[in-house]
């Protein structure tokens, strides 16, 4: 108590200290923005699984030539890019959104993610193409920070093969309706175990007898259509 | 001020197509996932310089690097139009899914262009490759994707003919370093003439395969000697 007349100085100080900083409506340090990504399935008949757009920092979550991380397996095999998320995430952050839904043969969706100026943004998206064993496509770590508001960019992508599951189109081994097998499967049976790009299938019509898949599962480069934006 | 400005519109005219040398780094990356490269072939040259063109029959030299993964001939190409080159920077065969070491070139002022050739095994005459892309004079980080091609000198007959087969002319695979390639085939379609393709370098359609080794049609693998474009990534860093 007896100090109890230097407190409410103080107290009133560090109260117009912080007013001062956040009262100002012309000084605000945090600029946000909006990147807006809109993703299109190119292919005949495979259904992408819900697709994964993450804004971070750092390093990609693959590169050709390299094994796949057991996160991006996951969404590889089974379509799952929650684990993906988080990797990136703990790696360095900004924001993330996933689809509620695959995307069929032929349809879209779209993201808007609204997140503080940041000039050294990168963008990663990712989806299965969920009849094949472990195909995927997008990119990851595309530099957007440097965007200007208004500014765009289109691209068209191929299917990678992630590299951790031999591509035996067998029954029982892929998630997609072609099949409704297993997804992820933490086995590594693919005979070079790293990031390339896709084969395609084969298909029992092709002489494959063991596959599940035929003709109407193949698909060509590009597979994916990824349109961003800065909105704002 | 009439003559600065003048001097300021040349400037502008002469500099996008003033010749620099450079420093540059190529790293060719192979992409597919069961297709050897052989050894790589990196040359800077003049703008009118090809190791090969689309449209345009393959050259002697460019059918032995296509066919047998000689690329000897089309260094006499490079050296004749005083480009320069890095031949083998991987070392050898170039596995799926890997890098190449960095092809470091300094270039000359007048080798304003890039070209990338090495054959794809197993076939019988693909060949991925890269035709006078030209280098940019700001510095930086390049990255281009490359196609499969087909020289169109030799028909797709996807019969191994180990070792003979890299012979200009000569039928048939000379070799599957993935060890994957079988025998006994009937040939996808017929050795000679070469008359399912135009004889003249074009995007390579892809190969066909089989699942049985000691016989069917051909003697690669449907599972494994497949591929879809880009076969290849370059990286070129322009110092």
């Amino acid at each position: 108590m007896t100090r109890n007349g230097k407190w409410p100085l103080a107290a009133l100080a560090m109260l117009g200290l912080l007013a001062g900083c956040g009262g100002s409506d012309h000084d605000d340090p945090v600029e946000m923005r909006t990147l807006r990504v809109s993703v299109t399935n190119l292919t005949a008949n495979q259904p992408l699984s819900p697709v994964l757009v993450s804004l971070h920092r750092g390093e990609p979550a693959w590169r050709a030539g390299a094994p796949a991380s057991a996160a991006l397996e996951r969404l590889a095999e089974g379509g799952d890019g929650s684990a993906l998320a988080a990797e990136l995430a703990a790696a360095g952050g900004i924001v993330d959104a996933s689809g509620s839904a695959p995307v069929a043969p032929g349809g879209r969706d779209s993201f808007e993610l609204r997140f503080p100026a940041a000039d050294d943004a990168v963008l990663t998206v990712a989806t299965m193409l969920v009849n094949t064993n472990d195909g995927f496509s997008g990119f990851s770590a595309l530099p957007v920070g440097g965007l200007d508001a208004g500014a765009g960019r289109s691209f068209v992508l191929g299917a990678w093969d992630a590299g951790t599951e031999d591509n035996a189109e067998a029954a029982g081994s892929m998630p997609g309706p072609a099949d409704g097998g297993e997804g992820f499967n933490p086995v590594r049976d693919d005979p070079r175990e790293a990031v390339r790009i896709h084969a395609g299938v084969v298909g029992r019509q092709d002489g494959l007898a063991s596959s599940v898949l035929d003709s109407k599962h193949r698909f060509d480069n590009p597979v994916l259509r990824v349109e961003i934006e800065r909105v704002r | 001020m009439f003559r600065k400005s003048f001097g300021a519109a040349l400037a502008a005219l002469l500099l996008p197509g003033m010749a620099v040398a450079a420093d540059v780094e190529v790293t060719v990356t192979n992409l597919t996932g069961g297709i050897h490269f052989t050894p790589l072939l990196v040359a800077a040259h003049p703008a009118g310089t090809h190791l090969f063109q689309t449209g345009e029959p393959a050259s002697s030299a460019l059918q032995a690097m296509a066919e047998g993964g000689d690329i000897a001939g089309l260094e006499g190409v490079v050296s004749a139009a005083g480009g320069q080159f890095v031949a083998d920077p991987a070392g050898g065969i170039l596995a799926p899914a890997t890098a190449s070491g960095v092809a470091m070139l300094s270039t000359d002022a007048a080798n304003t262009h890039l070209s990338v050739t090495a054959m794809l095994l197993p076939t019988n005459d693909g060949f991925v490759g890269l035709d006078g892309w030209e280098i940019p004079t700001e510095a930086g980080t390049y990255t281009l994707m490359l196609n499969a091609y087909d020289a169109g000198s030799e028909a797709n007959d996807e019969l191994m003919n180990p070792g003979a087969g890299g012979a200009p002319g000569v039928a048939g695979i000379p070799g599957d370093p993935s060890g994957r390639a079988g025998s006994g085939g009937s040939g996808v379609v017929a050795s000679t003439p070469n008359d399912a393709e135009p004889n003249v370098v074009h995007i390579h359609r892809g190969q066909l395969g089989d699942t049985d080794a000691a016989g069917g049609i051909s003697d690669l693998d449907s599972r494994s000697h497949r591929w879809l474009n880009p076969v290849a990534r370059v990286t070129v860093v322009v110092q």
